[in-house]
């Protein structure tokens, strides 16, 4: 049997084959190269172009090489968007999988329902929704009537009002807080999952030959975990890129959170002396595509390598 | 050995106490939301919180409802706008009005779980596909696949937006679902699932003269079915909370999902708390009601997809 599906398939088989497979994808390629891989290619041709929002065509304009990537590099506001948003993930991204991680180990060997409420909880910030939770967040920021300077006042921990949202110094770390709780419940979830799967027999004779809790854990569960490691970072370095209704809704990209996400939203839409400049913002969007493809490849690689 | 087990004990209290600090911590920002929907204005907007309402008020409610007012339901013509010149959307029933909110309620639930049913749908039938059949180019499909989903929609807003007002859809839900169901991640997750599928089930179903749309509904289906449930889910969370299309792609008011209404209500009345608390809620509730009835299969779902990842 397995010898024989090695074999090259018969001419007809492989055709039979092939109706069947693209009959089957059909219906899914349609929507995928529809509105994911034409937008793509259309993206990447009007970067190229002096494309604004009163051309006409999809891509319109007239064609001016890389003109728009020698302007970002030396657009300031742009490379302060993308400072940002490397330093949300940098930041997040770590975070998110340490906590996660801490969390899961924490809570995996608890009883049925005690879990499932911590899993829950964890993931209560995710299904509420992104702007019911920044409408909440908006107020607890309050400067004047917010939680957060009332307890930390009552706390003796500041003195003054901190106007957290309009203040440099903080509104990046107060966004990447809101965006830290909306992450950890997806990695919190597959953690538990994976850490309920490690082979015990491997635990066993860890144990048996003296092995400590600690290198346990290390030795034996991390490595295990690895695939499920390399997904968490994957997914949310993913959502760190995206995160775009907090900045939208809480500081509209001013007090230093502006990011490249919202960088291209603003720059197509919003009533400023550039206003629908569609190849600069489309530019914008490769650049960012470029990043992500990169980093996703480096993770990749150094997941193999472990 | 002693000394450990104390040790582990005191750290196993230690975690204990964090987690249910940390567990407080993650649902005060929906208790806020609920409470604050329920509290009168002059207790919301005063420095001093109040932790727990001393009255329950239903004022926000009465507000939120008399905002503004949409027809509670609307079917528009197919391509309606092609039949006129002005390019206006054709009506062909309306509901009676009502407060809009509940419009934008029906609105999010019509765009989720029409996003939810084409893409599983769709999904499934690909990644059996990718999964088990062998045919020309799958391996270059499957990994234009893979390098799509790490793509963040807001690189191709503008192209997407270019073409949908080209297909007329512009500021209907459809704009919305479409590219939600052209996400690869779905098709991706399906695949994992597939591969399961023990290749001499399939053989023995095709030598029994089955064909193969047969196979798949018959034989497929009900072996991946766990990972449809999860797939359903995920799509349904994934664009109910997907507030970037939304705003791009949706232009009035009558189209308005909750979340889009929500934001629109607190870039006009940021002042009143009250009344954004509870278009919060009105928009958290019901999402967080179906999480809990369905959590079960959703995180044994999105478990298994990744560990076979």
């Amino acid at each position: 049997m397995a010898k024989q599906s090695k074999q090259p398939m018969s001419r007809a088989l492989q055709r039979r084959e092939n109706i069947a497979g693209y009959l089957f994808m059909l219906p899914c390629l349609i929507f995928f190269i529809g509105f994911v891989v034409i937008p793509m290619i259309i993206c990447i041709l009007t970067s190229l172009t002096d494309t604004n929002m009163h051309d006409p065509g999809l891509i319109g304009g007239s064609f001016i090489g890389l003109d728009n990537f020698v302007r970002l590099w030396g657009d300031k506001d742009f490379l302060a968007a993308l400072k940002n948003t490397f330093v949300i993930v940098i930041v997040s991204v770590p975070t998110v999988c340490a906590f996660s991680l801490w969390v899961s180990s924490a809570i995996y060997k608890m009883k049925g329902p005690v879990l499932s409420a911590f899993r829950c909880i964890f993931y209560l910030p995710v299904v509420t929704g992104s702007v019911a939770v920044t409408v909440v967040w908006a107020w607890m920021y309050n400067n004047y009537y917010g939680i957060f300077n009332y307890v930390l006042k009552g706390l003796g921990l500041i003195e003054g009002r901190i106007n957290w949202l309009g203040d440099e110094r903080f509104a990046l770390g107060c966004i990447i807080l809101i965006l830290f709780t909306t992450s950890v419940g997806q990695p919190i979830v597959l953690y538990v999952s994976a850490l309920g799967n490690v082979d015990t027999t491997l635990i066993e004779a860890a144990q048996v030959d003296g092995a400590t809790e600690m290198q346990v854990f290390w030795k034996v569960k991390w490595a295990q975990m690895m695939p499920t490691t390399l997904y968490i970072l994957v997914i949310t370095t993913i959502n760190s890129f995206q995160c775009f209704a907090l900045i939208q809704l809480l500081t509209k990209g001013g007090a230093g959170t502006d990011t490249v996400m919202y960088r291209i939203y603003w720059t197509a839409f919003k009533l400023t002396e550039q206003a629908g400049h569609f190849g600069y913002a489309n530019a914008m969007g490769v650049v960012l595509a470029i990043f992500i493809g990169l980093l996703s490849a480096v993770q990749f690689k150094l997941a193999k390598e472990k | 050995m002693k000394i450990q087990s104390g040790r582990s004990r005191a750290y196993r209290i230690v975690s204990l106490i964090i987690l249910i600090i940390l567990a407080f911590l993650f649902t005060f920002p929906l208790y806020w939301i609920i409470t604050g929907a329920f509290k009168s204005s002059a207790v919301n907007n005063s420095p001093q919180p109040t932790w727990w309402p001393t009255e329950w008020v239903t004022d926000n409610f009465k507000a939120l409802f008399k905002q503004r007012t949409a027809p509670l339901w609307e079917i528009f013509m197919p391509f309606g706008s092609f039949t006129n010149p002005e390019k206006n959307r054709v009506v062909l029933f309306a509901g009676p009005d009502a407060p809009a909110a509940f419009r934008w309620l029906i609105n999010a639930v019509f765009m989720a779980v029409a996003a939810m049913v084409i893409t599983c749908v769709t999904a499934a039938m690909a990644g059996y596909a990718l999964a088990k059949k062998r045919f020309n180019g799958r391996a270059l499909l499957f990994s234009l696949i893979v390098c799509a989903m790490a793509l963040p929609k807001q690189v191709i807003l503008i192209p997407l937006l270019k073409e949908m007002s080209g297909l007329r859809l512009y500021g209907s839900l459809w704009a919305v679902i479409f590219p939600t169901v052209g996400w690869p991640f779905g098709v991706f997750l399906m695949k994992q699932f597939s591969e399961g599928i023990p290749g001499e089930i399939l053989e023995a179903a095709r030598i029994d003269g089955s064909s193969e749309w047969n196979t798949f509904t018959t034989v497929v289906m009900p072996m991946i079915k766990p990972g449809i449930g999860a797939l359903a889910i995920f799509t349904f969370i994934n664009c109910w909370n997907d507030y970037f299309m939304q705003l791009v792609m949706l232009d009035a008011n009558n189209v308005y999902t909750i979340s889009m209404g929500i934001a629109t209500l607190q870039a006009e009345t940021s002042t009143d708390i009250g009344l954004l608390m509870a278009g919060a809620a009105m928009a958290s509730v019901p999402i967080i009601t179906i999480f809990l009835i369905f959590q079960k299969y959703f995180t044994q779902g999105i478990a298994m997809g990744a560990v076979k990842g």
